[in-house]
């Protein structure tokens, strides 16, 4: 069955069958890697997109729900990744194996959208799973995003 | 066929014919004419095995090991920079493929990789910097020694003489190499990279969600595929409905995979493929599939049952003595106070983000792999498995989303490997669920710590008897005597603390045998359960003497009364260092102003060649719920911090494994199948469990030592004694969430 729907400003149409999820779609379909599976049952929210702008569990999310809708994936996030998010993580070097990373930029993306200063508590409400627990680097980096970031010690002098 | 990721053969294709570029041979010594084939088979590529420069002054370097998160990938190019004494700005790295011809080594794992490359890796930049002095020596007519270098330029102070490296290429190409162990190397004061943070040359592709993972393998034609193994471990396919499967949306082929020619848990486990246009489809299709299974003998084993087996075990002498000093009976017999207590740690799970998946191509009898493994294990498997020669077989190491010791095991590997033999000529990417990568895992082992130790009237260890139940069977060795031959991760060993540093002292082992669980190396594998044993025993043991448990280690790390020293084992010095330095960072002397239900508990452990000692604040709620406040880590991996940012990441990253681990992981086994399979059973803490964790390194004199591994041994421990300390309450089995921690 055809779904019609936007991907990073693109509009783009598959015909797979309408429960396929809209992750699968993205990988497999419309071959965009950056979005990333690892649990398949919404706990670990790698595969976390914008959906109409809401951090959306692309693992659970049918294809067919999202029909019409803008989908962004972290591709599209901005044309060269020049997000305050992601040059924030490569300013403190936030990753490790990196796999979490896409949807960990994603979810914080929708945080900022709703509240751009957040404190400790709202982004705690982020609920992906870091394996490698980049946590507090994740956390510095929003408020670095955010303008909030108070100057912390450095972990050493950079090349 | 080249896949999508992997545009490194056309970047040296272009490089060498718009560069020109100066190729040096920098071969390990004990390999250089193993190497000289290399240079006529692929021109393009040999003999530079590790450094290509070209004109424009860019360095390229080989990262020989494979990556997976652990920053190795850096490391290695970073001491080859330093002695090449080129800027850092100027050097990319690219993944190197697996070719032990080449590179030798080529295994990430035991925190192995700074130990055993510090030397080789410094000598290979060492030595094509050499060649380049020695060009330089000889365009100018002076001494080589009056030369010297900096930042990519050669410099002849005497004569006002300067010339960027790209200048000496066509001279240096002239010239032989040194042997790697003559060169020089730097003084480490004039180190301009080690000792400074360089970020992960990955992270620009990581923010933009490049394809850049295993599981983002892709190539023209590629089919994806499913892979179902029978849920006792070991179980074998009797009869599926495979052409029924061929019915299903998108599926192209399915059929059964036989096992292969032993009955190696993490090897080639029969089962059924299932192949199709997307990976949904091929485990949609699952849906309907009906698999006939011969359990086998595992069915029969259960956690219960080995709780029973290690309940009957522990009334027996030990099967196995590893140590004996003095009388230890005797000795508990005359203490003042006597402690006992048994310790249990569960199965775990790796539970790598990245699920296991491998891409393979079988075309004209030679096999292509595309994996991110740790090692390159699994060129010899496969040859075995599928009864191919390993010149046949070629190995790329894709990154990694993880690998904790997993992917040490290529079970994935050769999986793909044999669904791709059946096709043949089409690429196949296979990939597990979630739940199989829990539920077919190669489990950290579980164990049973017996313990008892005796205390003088002035507070001092004077006795120590331990009894460790864990797996193993009984095999005949060459001579034909039955012996015991232990499951793979138990780690247990002689020279573990407090072995040396109690006057009677004694270790045994025992064995259940025959339980068919597959089990590996998790990250610190033996030390992640065994430090959790010794290391709240010895809480135990403090308190029971009225002790600091901090002083307490000190006061015993002063007593060595063997006088007996061993490089690969703890040093007294080393840990009293760090345990000083943590009391100092942590202010531990304080701690008794903390409020009722916070406190802090302290651990430090020997393993992977540094020495940690933490403290960990915990406030446990009236309800009995457990916060980590704080943590405060003090480590010795030796001489260098080499990219002190990853270093830090390192340690943090330990730190919240160890606490998830501790706090609510286990695998249980039923019926010979793991119960738990994802996240939701399984859990690992999140961003509003993460406690802040300052990382304090003493520098010493020895070697610098690797660090994904030492930091973690001491959490679970150093948690669990800080739980004590705020409610009165020992946890002695693992994990913490099965304890009920209300205090009133």
């Amino acid at each position: 069955m055809p779904v019609t729907f936007k991907v990073n400003g693109k509009s783009r149409t598959v015909d797979v069958p309408a429960d396929m999820p809209l992750l699968w779609v993205l990988r497999d379909e419309l071959d965009l890697k950056g979005t990333k599976f690892g649990c398949g049952i919404g706990q670990c929210r790698a595969c976390t997109v914008h959906v109409d702008g809401v951090a959306t569990i692309s693992c659970r999310r049918a294809v067919g729900t999202v029909a019409g809708a803008e989908v962004t994936t972290i591709e599209g996030l901005s044309p060269d990744g020049s997000h305050p998010l992601q040059k924030a993580w490569q300013e403190i070097d936030v990753p490790q194996c990196g796999y979490c990373q896409a949807g960990q930029i994603m979810a914080a993306a929708a945080l900022l959208k709703k509240v751009p200063k957040p404190c400790d508590d709202d982004i705690d409400t982020i609920a992906n799973i870091c394996r490698c627990a980049t946590y507090g680097r994740i956390k510095e980096a929003i408020k670095i995003a955010a303008g909030t970031a108070t100057p912390a010690a450095k972990s050493g002098e950079e090349v | 066929m080249t896949p999508t990721l992997a545009s490194r053969r056309d970047f040296i294709r272009v490089s060498s014919i718009v560069g020109g570029g100066l190729v040096f041979a920098a071969h390990l010594d004990t390999l250089e004419a193993a190497t000289a084939p290399f240079a006529t088979a692929i021109p393009d590529f040999a003999p530079n095995a590790f450094i290509r420069m070209t004109p424009d002054g860019i360095v390229t370097i080989m990262a020989k090991n494979p990556e997976l998160g652990q920053g190795v990938k850096n490391h290695y190019p970073m001491m080859i920079a330093e002695e090449l004494d080129v800027e850092w700005k100027n050097v990319r790295v690219e993944q190197a493929d697996f070719d032990p011809l080449k590179f030798q080594g080529q295994s990430t794992g035991g925190s192995n990789a700074t130990p055993s490359g510090w030397g080789p890796m410094r000598q290979v930049g060492a030595a094509a910097r050499a060649v380049l002095v020695s060009a330089a020596a000889a365009t100018w007519g002076v001494p080589e020694a009056e030369i010297t270098t900096e930042a990519g330029a050669l410099i002849h102070a005497g004569s006002n003489r300067r010339a960027a490296y790209p200048e000496m290429f066509e001279k240096a190409a002239t010239m032989t190499p040194p042997a790697l162990t003559a060169v020089k190397m730097k003084d480490a004061k004039d180190y301009k990279i080690i000792g400074k943070s360089t970020k992960g040359v990955d992270v620009p592709k990581i923010v933009r969600g490049e394809p850049l993972f295993g599981i983002d393998v892709s190539m023209p034609g590629m089919l994806y595929a499913t892979y179902t193994k029978c849920p006792v471990f070991g179980g074998k396919v009797t009869s599926a409905n495979t052409d029924a499967m061929l019915k299903e949306r998108g599926v192209k082929h399915a059929f059964v995979v036989e096992p292969g020619p032993n009955t190696q848990l993490d090897g080639l486990l029969g089962g059924v493929a299932i192949v199709a246009t997307s990976w949904w489809y091929a485990n949609n299709a699952r849906k309907n599939l009906k698999v006939a299974w011969d359990d086998g003998p595992t069915v029969a084993s259960s956690s219960a049952g080995f709780a029973a087996s290690a309940a009957e075990l522990s009334k027996q002498p030990p099967q196995r003595e590893l140590r004996k000093d003095g009388d230890p009976d005797a000795a508990l017999g005359s203490a003042a106070k006597k402690v006992e207590a048994q310790y249990f740690y569960p199965f775990l799970a790796h539970a790598a983000l990245e699920p296991m998946n491998t891409t393979a191509l079988f075309k004209d009898g030679k096999m292509e792999i595309w994996s991110p493994t740790q090692n390159g294990g699994g060129r010899a498997l496969t040859a075995a498995m599928l009864g191919l020669q390993q010149t046949d077989i070629t190995i790329h190491f894709i990154r990694g989303g993880g690998g904790f010791g997993r992917r040490i095991s290529n079970d994935y590997l050769v999986e793909a490997a044999a669904i791709a033999q059946k096709v043949p000529g089409v690429p196949v990417k296979l990939l597990w669920t979630r739940e199989e990568d829990t539920q077919h895992d190669v489990y950290r082992v579980a164990g049973w710590h017996n313990m008892s130790a005796g205390i003088d009237a002035d507070g001092k260890l004077t006795a120590y008897k331990e009894h460790v139940i864990s797996f193993g069977d009984k095999r005949m060795n060459a001579q034909g005597q039955e012996q015991w031959v232990e499951t793979r991760g138990v780690g247990m060993g002689p020279l573990l603390f407090p072995s040396r540093f109690v006057p009677n002292f004694s270790v045994g082992m025992s064995y259940i045998p025959n339980a068919g669980i597959p089990t590996g190396f998790l990250r610190a594998p033996g030390s992640n359960g065994i430090a959790f044993a010794h290391e709240s025993f010895l809480d135990e043991c403090a308190i029971a003497a009225g002790k600091d448990p901090l002083q307490f280690r000190l006061d015993m790390l002063s007593n060595t009364l063997t006088g007996e020293t061993n490089p690969n084992a703890l040093n007294p010095d080393r840990m009293k260092g760090v345990l000083e330095l943590v009391r100092e960072k942590s202010g531990w002397n304080d701690r008794a102003k903390l409020p009722k239900g916070t406190a802090m508990g302290v651990a430090c452990y020997y393993s992977h060649r540094g020495h940690f000692a933490e403290v960990i604040q915990v406030t446990v709620s009236k309800a009995g719920v457990v916060k980590v406040d704080k943590v405060w880590v003090a480590g010795d991996i030796g001489s260098e911090i080499i990219n002190p940012v990853n270093a830090e990441a390192q340690v943090q990253g330990s730190v919240i494994d160890g606490m998830s681990e501790a706090m609510g992981q286990e695998i249980t086994i039923d019926k010979g199948r793991a119960v738990q399979s994802n996240f939701n059973n399984f859990p690992l803490l999140r961003m509003k469990d993460a406690p802040v964790i300052e990382v304090h390194w003493r520098k010493t004199e020895f070697t610098p030592t690797g660090l994904g591994e030492p930091a973690l041994p001491p959490v679970p421990p150093a948690m669990c004694n800080a739980i004590f300390a705020a409610t009165g309450k020992r946890i002695r089995t693992l994990p913490i969430s099965k304890h009920d921690l209300k205090w009133s």
